[in-house]
């Protein structure tokens, strides 16, 4: 259940790779990349700087990864999210679970980021034509972690 | 007499919070009363000028207490790591 902070980028098919290697269980692999996008809130984003809080940010991420694994049948779960000084289209954050089944793959994914955007204590500063600014958090990342909360398990 | 350094707790200041503050952390010692979340953010929104503003009780602050989200009734006690910060906006 490997669960990664770092600055360098990171090899998708390497890493989805190693998640569902040695176990012919998996039927499923799911992955999210989230990347930079130029344009936020009207504004051109040159480069976006990513900081976090160390010691909490594995915990946060691990105690995720658990309750997705808790609410799905994963066999294997992976969170890659990137800190420092990034630009657009650059990757942030790669989620990838496998499962036996795509539709405990997707849930549990789609889980992971949710919850990962509103839990997990990292923070994103732009740097725009408009000068530098903290990005705000938005009511719909809240609301999509709402819709989480009452447990289900997925059906087969 | 209390002991001053057990009677202590380490604030972490995180993203524009610390910059707001001017600082990324701190080690104060909050009085006998001051045993939850929400009563430390009281006690340190009192200190007044940015503290006051950022920590106004309209504005969106989150609280961990050693590593672990906290809400506004979570206890605290001395020795406990408390971290302030904005909104998280990872992913």
């Amino acid at each position: 259940m490997p669960v990664r902070v770092q600055v360098e980028e990171f090899d998708i098919a390497f890493e989805l790779a190693t998640l569902r290697a040695g176990d012919p269980r998996v039927g499923a692999v799911a992955a999210f990349i989230g990347t930079v996008r130029d344009v936020n809130d009207g504004a051109q984003v040159a480069t976006m700087t990513l900081e976090h809080y160390p010691g909490m940010t594995e915990k946060a991420l691990a105690r995720i990864v658990e309750e997705a694994k808790g609410r799905w049948d994963l066999y294997d779960a992976l969170v890659i999210h990137r800190i420092g000084t990034l630009a657009p289209m650059d990757p942030i954050v790669l989620v990838g679970v496998t499962s036996a089944h795509r539709g405990d793959a997707f849930a549990a994914c789609e889980f992971i980021v949710d919850y990962l955007k509103t839990r997990a204590p990292f923070w994103k500063k732009e740097a725009t034509d408009a000068g530098a600014r903290w990005v705000e958090a938005r009511d719909t990342d809240d609301a999509a972690a709402a819709r989480w909360l009452a447990p289900s398990k997925a059906g087969g | 007499m209390r002991d001053t350094i057990a009677a202590t707790v380490s604030l972490v200041y995180l993203a524009r919070l610390r910059e707001a503050f001017g600082a990324s952390h701190e080690r104060v010692e909050p009085p006998e009363d001051v045993r939850t979340v929400a009563a430390l953010r009281t006690w340190l929104a009192a200190r007044g000028g940015v503290w006051g503003i950022e920590l106004a009780p309209d504005r969106a602050v989150r609280f961990a207490v050693n590593h672990d989200l906290a809400q506004p009734d979570t206890p605290i006690s001395f020795g406990d790591e408390i971290a302030l910060f904005p909104p998280v906006t990872g992913g």
